[in-house]
């Protein structure tokens, strides 16, 4: 599975636990306006982090949070150097 | 009929009907022995009125020394076994002490203290002289994870507060704790074994829970104690089967609905009870009815000579089973000026019952709000295919802390997916979305501390 899928897999699962609605998953889609909150990204991360093995948040300190989903998703890919 | 106590002299003395044994290690010792009996011989003259260190390397040997030297010195300070060698200077300093008791001199040899002696299994008769009577001070190391122990005094008439007599209609108990007696809750039960003309099998460090509950089984032990992790482990063995205690006691940790009633399965006949303590405030109360909590009405009026109140969500208590103070500390308050020991655990108040929520200490941030680990175990436990449970925080970048749990089913299932799901459903409708973990890891063991507590190290 690709970051992107897993990512969007793992979106949806928390919004559903959450009970969260959420905005059509689009690249340019803000993460404020996506529907999920501050504790949904928190989990988002965690959940990531033991899918993928690395937090890329945590790893360095010169990332923003991103600020759209397309940018979400990209912290991942740019983050995942293959070993 | 139960008769209140009354205050004994000396430990030694409380043995006038001593009828029972104290066993460990494969060592029996007729408790009547120690009556007229010495471990230390001639030597333990050289420790009256000393403060004393007893650090022996078996909780046999500890339980002779303490009948031994109370009311000889002026004080004891019973170590638990895992004290670190770094401790020992601060707590030598604190307690003032002038002798130390130990199996192992060469141990001991960088403690500075030159007054060592060793105590002998063997049992000889007390010498003829006139024994001197103190009131000797009991010190124990409280459990504080930071810093340097805490060392708390009391007094045999204080720890001895909340143990009624024994009704001359029973036969004596046989009593087991999966504690070391060097500890509040171990000791507390050494003393219910001397004052009620019982006997002790101690536990023995290291044994595999399946040996230790065959042992108990096989010396009919009838009164058990330990925390709820301490059950929650002999649960998961088979030899629990063959165990038929009559009593069954947990304390020193909160005892959630699902534990009790577990073992209300496992032991349809047995009394079951838990009970509120700390080496701080001494033994609080007893709640016998099998719901998890206590009623509000304990916070009413004094009950046995104790009293609760809540003051700022916490359990606050007055009582004179409490230590006295912290020796060596004059900067450290025990009590406020009224009297009262902030026990630090929280307490939430609902339609008539007190609940314990956790530790003060313990709480987790969630971008703001406050999670107790504790209140989201006793959750996770409820679910049917649950044994034992651990909530920690784990730190998030966006939001400073999320909950995550630490699970131990009590077999190893088909569909662990399907459990965790089933698990985190149960945490949605019961808890608010912050409370609910992020994560579930099933894992096989839970780390305990020496004290038979869920280890909290993270938290």
């Amino acid at each position: 599975m690709s970051a992107r899928l897993m990512i969007i897999s793992a979106i949806q699962q928390v919004a559903v636990e959450q009970n969260k609605m959420l905005r059509p998953l689009t690249d340019d889609l803000e993460l404020l306006e996506s529907g999920l909150d501050s504790l949904c990204f928190a989990i988002l991360v965690a959940r990531l982090e033991d899918k993928l093995g690395f937090d890329p948040f945590a790893s360095s300190d010169e990332i923003e949070f991103p600020v759209t989903l397309g940018e979400f998703v990209s912290v991942y890919d740019n983050a995942a150097v293959p070993a | 009929m139960t008769m209140p106590p009354s205050p004994p002299e000396t430990l030694r003395s409380a043995l006038v009907a001593a009828a029972g044994t104290l066993g460990g290690g494969g060592i029996r010792v007729a408790l009547a022995r120690m009556r007229h009996g010495s471990c230390l011989g001639d030597a333990a003259d050289e420790l009256a009125g000393k403060s004393v260190l007893i650090a022996v390397a078996s909780q046999l040997e500890a339980a002779l020394v303490l009948i031994e030297l109370d009311g000889l010195c002026r004080r004891l300070v019973l170590l638990p076994p895992d004290v670190k060698e770094a401790q020992l200077a601060p707590i030598i300093r604190d307690a003032e002490a002038d002798a130390i008791v130990c199996s192992d001199p060469g141990a001991f040899a960088a403690s500075g203290l030159t007054s060592v002696y060793v105590p002998n299994l063997d049992i000889v008769p007390l010498a003829g002289k006139a024994r001197i009577s103190l009131r000797t001070e009991w010190l124990m190391l409280t459990s504080g994870t930071t810093g340097d122990p805490k060392i708390a005094v009391h007094t045999l008439a204080g720890l001895t507060g909340a143990i009624a007599s024994r009704t001359l209609s029973t036969s004596p108990p046989v009593w087991a704790t999966f504690y070391d007696i060097r500890r509040y809750g171990g000791l507390q039960i050494f003393l219910r074994a001397v004052f009620g003309g019982g006997s002790l099998v101690l536990s023995r460090p290291g044994e595999p829970v399946a040996d230790h509950l065959a042992r108990l089984a096989a010396e009919n032990v009838s009164h058990v104690s330990g925390t709820p992790t301490h059950w929650r482990k002999a649960l998961m063995s088979a030899a629990i089967a063959q165990f038929h205690p009559a009593y069954i006691r947990l304390s020193g940790e909160i005892a959630d609905q699902a534990i009790l009633d577990s073992l209300r399965l496992n032991f349809p006949d047995a009394a079951i009870g838990h009970a509120y303590a700390s080496t701080e405030a001494g033994v609080g109360f007893d709640v016998n009815d099998g719901l998890e909590g206590f009623p509000e009405s304990y916070l009413a009026e004094p009950r046995n000579g104790v009293e609760l109140r809540m003051a700022d969500g916490a359990l606050h208590i007055r009582s004179n089973r409490m230590a006295s103070h912290y020796a060596g500390r004059p900067d450290l308050e025990l009590t406020d000026a009224d009297g009262w020991v902030d026990t630090g655990d929280m307490v939430e108040l609902r339609n008539g019952r007190c609940y314990f929520a956790g530790r003060r200490g313990g709480i987790i941030n969630v971008g703001g709000l406050k999670v107790h680990p504790e209140e989201v175990e006793t959750v996770i436990n409820r679910h049917g295919a649950v044994r034992q449970s651990r909530v920690k925080p784990r730190k998030s970048p966006v939001i400073g802390a999320i909950v995550v749990a630490d699970v131990v089913l009590c077999e190893t299932a088909a569909n662990s997916d399907l459990i965790k799901q089933d698990i985190l459903a149960l945490c949605r409708s019961t808890l608010a979305p912050h409370k609910v973990p992020a994560l579930i890891n099933l894992v096989t063991a839970i780390e305990m501390t020496p004290g038979g507590k869920v280890s909290r190290q993270n938290a």
